[in-house]
């Protein structure tokens, strides 16, 4: 990952509350969408807290645009007003009271602009987030995509170094959801700074960020572009959020011992010591009865102890050594008679394999 | 199992009902059917006595007596500079209690509502014990300004402050409290400093609870008696409030007594609606 630089956001710091601290080293270029993607409680909101100056660093520092805007060494603290960052919170926060013209001119009105400057600086925003036909309305008239506009049109309009987004398509309905990020991946285009969304929906990490980090329990697991880490998990959150099949195990030559109990062999691209081996749930091939031996390297017998019906498919957790999940057509559970307790014949390609190693990433 | 009881009549209306709604009978059981009665009756028939009672044919002569004019302004204005002063000194002493963070903040707060439970007489003495002329702060207002407050218009309006003030003070920092204080921290994020969240973020977003206790404020003021008495005396066009006049008119005019009643029964209802209609919107901001 590149370097903040001056005009970037720079964060290596750690923040403690309670027994929980959040430790995490990273930076964003200008005009780079960096996702931060974790389950609940990973610490997420934390680091936007931090990086708005709504909470304070326990350790480390936060640089912005080549200003320091916290330092726990040294005591500086930029305190969150004069921080140059727009957040758009999770549930958006627009002041009820206020109409949407208002909310949009509150940030150039509390940065000191006089009234009617003020009106101008909002009415460039909202015409230009196609808000003209509501600028008279209050908050509680709007509906989730139209409120989300305002939202990042508020924040935008205070000119901000930095764009803060905070899980933004999770208060909306699955109908608007896909218009809203489309318009959203638009507006984060035009935009100059770096940008920093959070999110715990995988999709919306990979269509909205061009790079992504993954943090779990306060720490960064993994980083890189979105496809990278789609295609190659670190950790079983990951592989369970991009629906892959995702094993550790001990590498050597062109076998695989691994940790869950079996082996798999793979294609001998000289790989020795620990590694990680992602499988797609549809690479397997599911039989009743043993197989003939076939150009399949990897075969080995299993229980079904869970049918899933997905959309157009049914996924079948499988346990054995190693326990997979494996997804199979409607038609084929019905001619194989699977059931909670089938006994089964599993085989894979050992091309349909990604094996890698992954170097854990220590926090700074 | 044989039947219990033996079957009851159960009206159509009634069907109509529980077939709506849902739940059983909703008879009041006999026990508490009589205690019921003699509390209501009790609560309401005083103030239906006050209205047989009251010289309906002459009510307009009646008020417009000069002593009962003198009160009812007298009354009016030191309840108004009452809740002015209690909004502007009483709201910051709120959101100091809620949002502050000191040693002995919860004394203060015990301190603070303390009047809210005092009898009103003792409110009185006390301020007399302050700011009487030879109180420990009237002594030197009296000899170093020449000042004396007692038994003075500005003293009912220290008197009034003192018993209604708490009640604007606990109702807003209820609110503050409740408050979300999320977009507070929008309001940061966006550039706004301290005082600027407080004024154009804070407080319009507890107008509804700061609305309810100023009207608390006022009419606990326009009712203040106990204290009013002990520390401004009762003097006709200076410190005679109207409760004071009703309790002296009912000696010598009971007309005029019950009239005055009925002016202050007429604001307490005006009063209690306004506030059901804040209790019903449930604080609500839109």
């Amino acid at each position: 990952m590149t370097h903040g630089g001056s005009d970037g956001l720079a964060v290596d710091a750690e923040v403690r509350r309670g027994s929980f601290t959040l430790a995490v080293s990273f930076a964003a270029a200008p005009g780079q969408v960096l996702g931060v993607l974790g389950p609940n409680g990973a610490g997420k909101s934390t680091l936007l807290s931090a990086v708005a100056g709504l909470t304070p660093v326990s350790a480390g520092r936060i640089m912005l645009a080549g200003q320091l805007m916290d330092d726990a060494d040294a005591g500086t603290f930029v305190e969150a007003s004069g921080r140059p960052v727009g957040f758009v919170f999770q549930n958006y926060r627009l002041f009820p009271h206020l109409t949407v013209a208002e909310n949009v001119a509150f940030s150039p009105r509390a940065r000191g602009l006089g009234r009617r400057a003020a009106r101008s600086a909002a009415s460039h925003w909202i015409d230009r987030l196609g808000l003209t036909d509501l600028a008279g309305r209050k908050p509680g008239q709007l509906s989730g995509g139209q409120a989300q506009r305002v939202a990042l049109a508020r924040a935008l309009a205070g000119q901000p170094a930095l764009l803060l987004l905070d899980e933004p398509l999770s208060a909306l309905d699955a109908g608007t959801r896909l218009d809203v990020q489309a318009e959203l991946k638009r507006y984060l285009a035009e935009f100059t700074g770096p940008c920093l969304l959070v999110t715990h929906d995988p999709l919306e990490a990979l269509v909205l960020a061009d790079q992504l980090i993954v943090l779990e329990g306060g720490r960064i697991v993994q980083e890189g572009t979105p496809a990278h880490i789609a295609r190659r998990p670190a950790t079983n959150y990951v592989a369970k959020l991009v629906g892959l099949n995702l094993y550790s195990g001990h590498a050597d030559g062109s076998q695989v011992a691994l940790t869950t109990g079996g082996a798999f062999v793979i294609p001998d691209q000289g790989q020795h010591g620990d590694v990680l081996v992602a499988m797609r749930p549809s690479a397997v091939v599911v039989s009743t009865q043993r197989p003939q031996p076939s150009s399949a390297r990897n075969t080995w017998p299993a229980k079904v102890v869970g049918l899933t019906l997905l959309a157009d498919r049914v996924r079948l957790d499988l346990e054995g050594q190693p326990p997979v999940l494996v997804d199979v057509t409607p038609a084929a559970v019905a001619e194989l008679s699977l059931d909670p307790g089938s006994q089964v014949w599993l085989t894979v390609k050992a091309t349909d394999l990604e094996v890698y190693t992954h170097a854990e990433r220590q926090p700074a | 199992m044989g039947m219990l009881t033996a079957p009851s009549h159960l009206t159509a209306r009634e069907r109509a009902r529980r077939a709506a709604r849902g739940g059983a009978s909703r008879s009041v059981p006999a026990p508490l059917l009589a205690p019921a009665l003699i509390a209501a009756g009790f609560l309401v028939l005083p103030l239906v006595g006050l209205l047989i009672r009251a010289p309906w044919r002459n009510l307009g002569a009646v008020l417009r007596g000069s002593d009962v004019t003198q009160a009812l302004v007298l009354s009016v204005w030191t309840a108004t500079a009452t809740t002015a002063i209690s909004l502007v000194i009483g709201v910051p002493l709120a959101w100091v209690l809620a949002r502050g963070s000191f040693p002995g903040q919860r004394l203060l707060r015990a301190l603070v509502t303390l009047p809210l439970v005092l009898p009103p007489v003792v409110g009185g003495v006390a301020l007399l014990l302050a700011f009487g002329r030879t109180g420990f702060i009237g002594r030197y207002l009296d000899s170093w300004f020449g000042l004396t407050i007692p038994f003075t218009p500005v003293a009912v309006v220290m008197a009034e402050t003192f018993v209604a003030m708490p009640f604007l003070i606990i109702t807003v920092e209820g609110a503050l409290r409740s408050a979300d204080q999320g977009f507070e921290e929008a309001a940061a994020t966006l550039g706004a400093k301290r005082m600027t969240v407080f004024r154009r973020v804070t407080v319009p977003l507890i107008a509804p609870s700061l609305g309810a206790g100023a009207v608390l404020c006022w009419a606990r003021a326009l009712g203040e008696f106990g204290a009013t008495i002990t520390f401004a005396g009762s003097f006709p066009g200076q410190t005679e409030t109207m409760p004071i006049a009703v309790y002296y008119a009912l000696e010598t005019d009971p007309d005029a007594a019950i009239a005055l009643s009925l002016v202050l029964l007429l604001v307490s209802v005006v009063v209690l609606f306004s506030l059901r209609d804040h209790w019903l919107r449930g604080g609500s901001v839109t």
